[in-house]
């Protein structure tokens, strides 16, 4: 009889466990998604890389916080909704020029804050005055340089900044007068490094050079983009919403912007798959073949302004001379390594500048994979059949990606010079450490434009630039670079930068090995987001179809 | 046993500003500075942001600096995260680590220590071996391959839960397990030893030919006493767990200080690192005591001593 007993209550006990596991599985898996409620809710959810440092717009440098900027500021010219890369009335209903040099603006006559306050041409005016204040210490001031006398007040050559190239004119109109002539302004005026900021917030929390204050907190933070800052939950989240203020609030479609910052691509691909996301920021590399083929209507890629490329140390033997640097260039096939390698759509980079980058500029086709030509050349410069080149190093930062690609060339140098390469990998910093104090060979670089002009990548190679870190150095170079910078007509100026680029190939400092493609996920349901070498987004046109 | 406390605490103060001071150490020897991007930046900008975190003083000024803002519990700014203080961020990440923590602990302790248990009563058997090879299974399988398959398991597959994030109430329940799982192989392996060593004990010969009955031996006499290894790992394993998991944190997206400190490390942040480096530090010496406490408390043979 116990004995009967203890049988049913263990059937007893197993039956309220079966059925309680069958309730669990009934009432999780037919929760609604992420994606669905906030579909009905009109709030798009982005993934968004790593955690932005600040939502400063002159602080910031990285990506995460120039998408998120996108959606909260705006500046004098805004992304297109039909183009994003094309130039539409952002800030300023509207711009002329005189001869590419004196530019003026109207400001959106209803162009509010998201506080109610106006936007008025004395926000610009203070905004590139806190950027071009060298104690404030940001990082992008020198993007502001075009702008006269911008470099001179920030390296203290002049102290009175109404000697700077920008003018309230009044309330509404704004004035900015550059150095030389540059058409590309308006492309540039995109980046957040020329947004305005809010005097009134900013000074609530302390001056105007005071670092990293309390205004960029919810709550405190305002802008002038079609949504505002909600909430900034620190590696969890930035909520934006609609903002009622916006000067074209009607066209707004959304309700509201969610920014997830997740790190690794492979989670916010399982995000994306648990209906966490709309859309994603990258893919995984070795999932996108398969995403491509069997996912057409989840995959997207698109071109970027950006360029992988090989840095030669021009300082060092053999490397200083051209030939041995010639040779290396064109025994490289970028073809197969885009093909057989990347496999995403990235482009093999036949010069420096991408394609698109200025409309109408036709970048110089020099760097192709010719082994015949590189051995010749490799013995004119005293290497008959590699004999008596030095062993070399390929510098790179510790990532699987490059090693891969570093690995390919290492083994297309051997196979068509016959030169004895390693590769040699370093932490981020220590690399950054190795290529700026010239401590290295070959060094893999990568270089991301930062508005549609030749120049936004032909300025790094000047004699003394921060950035150039090959050594190389070309008076005739930079005396193009400089000529280019006075040239007002559009057209002559491309020959001239095209005659710069093909000079700057032709010598080699660099090896460009590919151009950029992003893939990434985007939920069916997501319209109106469009492709931007750039990767500026025009929130505003984005709709959520349920 | 207040000597004893007190001369702990002093202890344990000096081993975590020692800490800061190794770590600070470190930092400054390592290469590369703290502002370093892949655009240069104009020697403008450099000395102004030396300035502003106080990098342009000579280096034992500056870790006179941490040591006086960590003894006035003025906590400094982060570099990375700019304008966030280093504490607003240990106390934003902190209860996400923890509340991953406690639940892998208990889960880990509640597999472990059975399964261990029953592996010493039946030595050699095949319930032994089929533990100890699900323990030795537990014990290579790193967390971020048992973080996805249960990822995919259990969001992607059963839907379940999410596979990350922390916005449901349910979120820490994967990651809790992750670690729950790989912590239980451990500890199973712990019991497992140190029960078989204790029930060859002649104290438990003796219990034995008193006449006490098996469950009296092994609850009362045998467990306690095998418990005292577990206790010894579980302190350390419980700071480390607090301060964040930083694979597990990153395959689920947790807002935890692991991605904080990893964040800082790569980063160059100093004074997260060292914040975090001090934190971990202070629950490391604070666990500890409490673990020499508690074998105090279950084995009378130890003595608490200042």
């Amino acid at each position: 009889m116990i004995a009967a007993m203890r049988w049913f209550v263990r059937a007893f006990l197993l039956v309220v466990f079966l059925v309680g596991v069958v309730w669990f599985n009934h009432v999780r898996t037919n929760r609604p998604r992420r994606i669905d409620i906030a579909t009905r809710e009109g709030i798009l959810l982005v993934g968004n890389g790593t955690e932005p440092a600040t939502l400063d717009p002159q602080l910031a440098t990285g990506q995460p916080e120039h998408h998120i900027f996108h959606a909260i500021f705006e500046g004098l010219v805004a992304p297109a909704p039909d183009n994003p890369d094309a130039d539409g009335p952002g800030a300023a209903a509207s711009w002329t020029h005189e001869n590419f040099t004196t530019w003026t603006f109207k400001l959106q006559p209803n162009g509010k804050w998201s506080d109610g306050t106006p936007v008025t041409a004395g926000d610009f005016v203070y905004a590139y005055e806190r950027m071009l204040t060298a104690k404030f210490g940001a990082d992008y001031a020198n993007m502001l340089f075009p702008m006269l006398n911008a470099e001179a007040f920030y390296t203290g050559k002049i102290t009175d900044f109404s000697q700077v190239g920008v003018k309230a004119l009044d309330a509404l109109t704004l004035q900015i007068t550059l150095a030389g002539p540059a058409p590309y302004l308006p492309s540039m005026l995109k980046h957040y490094s020329w947004f305005p900021v809010p005097r009134h917030a900013i000074e609530k929390f302390g001056n105007m050079t005071d670092r990293n204050t309390r205004w960029t907190r919810p709550g405190n933070l305002v802008g002038n983009g079609p949504f505002m800052l909600k909430s900034w939950r620190i590696n969890q989240s930035v909520e934006t919403i609609r903002n009622p203020y916006y000067w074209d609030a009607a066209s707004v479609k959304l309700n509201g912007v969610t920014f997830i910052p997740i790190s690794s691509d492979t989670t916010e691909e399982r995000a994306f798959l648990d209906g966490q996301l709309h859309v994603t920021q990258t893919l995984p590399l070795a999932k996108i073949p398969g995403y491509r083929e069997t996912r057409p209507d989840f995959y997207r890629d698109e071109p970027l302004l950006s360029t992988y490329f090989y840095r030669i140390n021009t300082t060092r033997k053999p490397f200083d001379n051209p030939k041995v640097r010639r040779a290396l260039a064109l025994a490289i096939d970028r073809e197969s390594i885009c093909r057989n390698i990347l496999r995403a759509g990235q482009k093999p980079a036949t010069g420096l500048t991408p394609p698109g980058c200025g409309i109408g500029y036709q970048p110089p086709d020099v760097m192709h994979f010719d082994p015949n030509e590189a051995r010749k050349l490799l013995a004119e410069a005293g290497f008959p059949d590699g004999k008596s080149m030095p062993t070399f190093d390929i510098l790179i930062n510790t990532n699987e990606a490059h090693r891969t690609i570093a690995e390919a060339v290492q083994s297309m140098w051997k196979e068509n010079l016959h030169i004895p390469v390693r590769v040699l990998n370093q932490d981020w910093g220590v690399y950054l450490e190795s290529q700026r104090k010239l401590d290295y060979d070959v060094c893999r670089a990568g270089w991301v434009g930062d508005y549609l002009d030749p120049s936004t990548f032909l300025a790094l190679w000047k004699t003394g630039d921060g950035n150039n870190n090959t050594g190389w150095s070309s008076p005739r170079y930079d005396a193009l670079l400089s000529e280019s910078f006075l040239e007002g007509d559009p057209v002559k100026r491309f020959a001239i930068l095209h005659e710069a680029e093909t000079l700057m190939l032709e010598e080699v400092p660099i090896i460009p090995i590919y151009w950029y493609v992003r893939s990434f996920l985007v939920q069916p349901n997501v319209k109106g987001l469009l492709p931007s070498l750039l990767e500026h987004r025009c929130y505003k046109a984005v709709e959520l179809v349920p | 046993m207040i000597r004893f406390l007190v001369s702990r605490f002093v202890q344990g103060v000096v081993v975590i500003f020692t800490v800061i001071t190794i770590t600070f150490l470190i930092l400054k020897a390592s290469p590369g500075g703290p502002f370093r991007s892949e655009r240069t930046l104009s020697p403008e900008a450099l000395a102004a942001k030396m300035e502003y975190y106080g990098f342009d003083k000579p280096w034992p000024v500056q870790l006179w600096r941490h040591i006086v803002h960590y003894a006035t519990f003025q906590f400094p700014e982060s570099q990375l995260f700019s304008g966030r203080t280093v504490d607003e961020i240990i106390v934003s990440g902190f209860p996400v680590s923890a509340s991953i923590a406690v639940p892998a602990l208990l889960l880990a302790l509640i597999i472990g220590v059975p399964l261990g248990a029953q592996a010493a009563l039946r030595p050699n058997t095949l319930e032994d071996r089929t533990s100890q090879l699900a323990a030795t299974i537990g014990i290579c399988t790193p967390s971020m391959v048992l973080g996805p398959v249960l990822a995919i398991l259990f969001g992607l597959k059963l839907r379940w839960f999410n596979v990350s994030g922390w916005f449901d109430t349910s979120d820490w329940v994967l990651p809790a397990m992750t670690l729950g799982i790989i912590y239980s192989a451990y500890i199973a392996r712990l019991t497992r030893g140190s029960l078989r060593e204790t029930l060859a004990q002649e104290f438990i010969r003796t219990a034995r030919a008193k006449g006490a009955d098996n469950t009296t031996i092994i609850f009362k006499h045998a467990l306690k006493l095998a418990c005292l290894p577990v206790l010894n790992f579980l302190g350390p394993a419980a700071a480390g767990l607090l301060t964040g998991s930083f694979i597990v944190e990153t395959v689920y997206q947790l807002p935890g200080l692991g991605q904080f400190f990893i964040a800082s490390a790569i980063n160059n942040d100093q004074e997260l690192l060292i914040a975090i480096s001090a934190f971990y530090a202070v629950l490391i010496v604070s666990f500890n005591l409490a673990v020499d406490i508690l074998q105090a408390w279950l084995n009378p043979r130890i003595r608490l001593h200042a």
